[in-house]
């Protein structure tokens, strides 16, 4: 029986949407290097629509699996959907966490929320 | 598959499979019975007592044999706390860097009253006997200090720390776990009253280990029932498991010189390789070291990704990060040779083999030069480092 899933696994080794957005609208950083954990999302948000977004991640195999499962999800959607991500639904599509790695969804869903935010407050465009 | 975790566990060598299976075939009497079958299982234990005792200068006497090296540890300081709260002594000195088979003993006995002192180990992974001699109060009943460390390898001066508990008449334990079948250990001369091992450390089974106390040391037992162990230690005795833990030994003894020249050699190349790695640094004394040990912090990456990546390149690894420990904080031991959390994260230990071979280590040294990159291209942390925005703490 391995720590991970083979989703959880599948994302770790081949991480979507890496990297850096240079015209990001909306930026989220979570974590800290003193917790081990720390997840930055970039956001291309156009006419209501996550156009684009990347991720740079600092931290375990969850913690990149879970950024990377989190963008996956949340590309191409509208901002109205994109805020009711919840840690568990990212949990879930990859096939589950162990128990004390649930906190890796956690910093994927505020890392994005926080980008969101930071879009509201960049373009003053209600979310 | 290259297995770089010999500190973790050993593969067990072919001569302790086979002592090991043979005695479960043959040697399954019960030691404390009188008819010829269980005399038979009795010789061969102690056969084993005396060739391990043997090895470490030793009594066969001053040998116990236990479940491994976390009972002896715990055998022994409760022991030595046993006495000293009779005798009105309720001081302990030991490390901040042992292994927590000592640390959560020591942590249970202060809740009982007992008072700790905790020795600096320094950046190098290092104690100084000095220091352990003004730690020393009339009331210290017990120094329990290890032989090398799990972690970062460092061998600790342990016969002058020895030296200056003769000196001050206190008990002396050491967790040598790490230790023996892999450097010189001499009870004798190091000056050591308890002494701690584990036979899969050194190729032998898991499940078995040992318990040195000096002849005059008073052991308390752990567990009560029959009078094996010179009642010291109840249940039906380990035959199999025990001689095959001395065969291991012996082996690795006799083979110890060729074993640390080989080992030694693969572990600066290796070091040397890693150390080209730029913001790294090495955790340890690199001349006071197990011959197998190498344990490194990267800045900017996590360890537990390393580990997975370094995993699927056929590499077998540990890390102090705290998501490889299932707690929030690092490794105890990179922390108290002073890493700050954010770079202990990212550490690495490879502990390398008798069998290791150079294309192996080079292979090692290119997957974690690759791996580490590859995180740090994608990693928050490194971007602010490399921008300028962040100071590198390594």
């Amino acid at each position: 029986m391995a720590l991970y899933s083979e989703k959880v696994m599948e994302h770790f080794r081949n991480p979507r949407n890496v990297g850096v957005i240079e015209d990001a609208n909306g930026i989220g950083e979570v974590g800290n290097a003193k917790c081990g954990d720390i997840m930055k999302m970039y956001l291309k948000i156009e006419n209501g629509i996550v156009e684009d977004v990347k991720f740079e991640t600092f931290g375990c195999g969850s913690a990149i699996a879970s950024s990377s499962m989190a963008t996956e999800l949340i590309k191409g959607q509208p901002v109205s959907e994109v805020k009711k991500l919840t840690n568990k639904a990212v949990a879930e599509a990859l096939d589950g966490l162990p128990d004390y790695k649930m906190h890796c969804s956690v910093l994927a869903e505020e890392a994005i929320q926080s980008a969101l935010e930071d879009y509201q407050k960049r373009t003053g465009n209600q979310i | 598959m290259i297995y770089a975790d010999n500190a973790a566990t050993t593969r067990m060598s072919e001569a302790a499979i086979n002592t090991m299976t043979e005695l479960m075939k043959e040697g399954w009497g019960n030691p404390s019975s009188l008819y010829v079958h269980g005399q038979k299982a009795k010789e061969i234990l102690e056969k084993a007592r005396e060739e391990i005792a043997e090895i470490i200068s030793a009594a066969p006497r001053e040998i116990y044999f236990t479940s491994g090296g976390s009972e002896a540890d715990n055998q022994a300081i409760l022991s030595a706390a046993a006495l000293g709260r009779k005798n009105g002594k309720m001081h302990i000195v030991s490390s901040a860097f042992e292994h927590h088979a000592v640390l959560h003993t020591l942590s249970k006995l202060e809740k009982e009253g007992f008072e700790i002192t905790l020795l600096n180990v320094h950046e190098d992974g290092l104690i100084v006997p000095e220091e352990a001699a003004e730690a020393i109060r009339d009331d210290t009943c017990l120094v329990t200090v290890m032989y090398a460390n799990n972690e970062i390898g460092t061998i600790q001066p342990i016969r002058k720390i020895g030296a200056v508990c003769r000196e001050k008449g206190v008990l002396f334990h050491v967790d040598a776990v790490q230790a023996v079948g892999h450097i010189p250990v001499n009870v004798a001369e190091d000056n050591i009253d308890m002494l701690s091992a584990s036979a899969h450390k050194f190729h032998g089974p898991k499940g078995v280990g040992f318990l040195y106390a000096k002849k005059g040391v008073r052991l308390s037992n752990l567990i009560e029932g029959g009078a094996q162990e010179r009642g010291k230690r109840a249940g039906t005795e380990n035959v199999p498991g025990i001689a095959s833990m001395a065969t291991a030994l012996k082996e690795a003894v006799s083979k110890m010189q060729e074993n640390t020249e080989h080992q030694t050699v693969m572990r600066d190349r290796l070091i040397a390789g890693l150390q080209r790695i730029p913001h790294c640094a090495l955790n340890g004394d690199a001349v006071h070291r197990l011959p197998g040990n190498v344990n490194f912090c990267f800045e900017g990456i996590e360890g537990e990704s390393l580990l997975l990546l370094l995993d699927d390149r056929g590499i077998c690894a540990s890390s102090g990060s705290a998501c490889t420990s299932g707690s929030l904080d690092p490794s105890h031991v990179l922390l108290a040779i002073g890493r700050v959390h954010d770079v202990a994260h990212g550490s690495l230990r490879l502990s390398i083999g008798e069998e290791i071979s150079e294309k192996e280590v080079d292979y090692m040294i290119q997957s974690v030069t690759e791996v580490v990159g590859y995180l740090r291209g994608f990693s928050p942390i490194w971007r602010d480092l490399m921008a300028g925005k962040k100071e590198f703490i390594l």
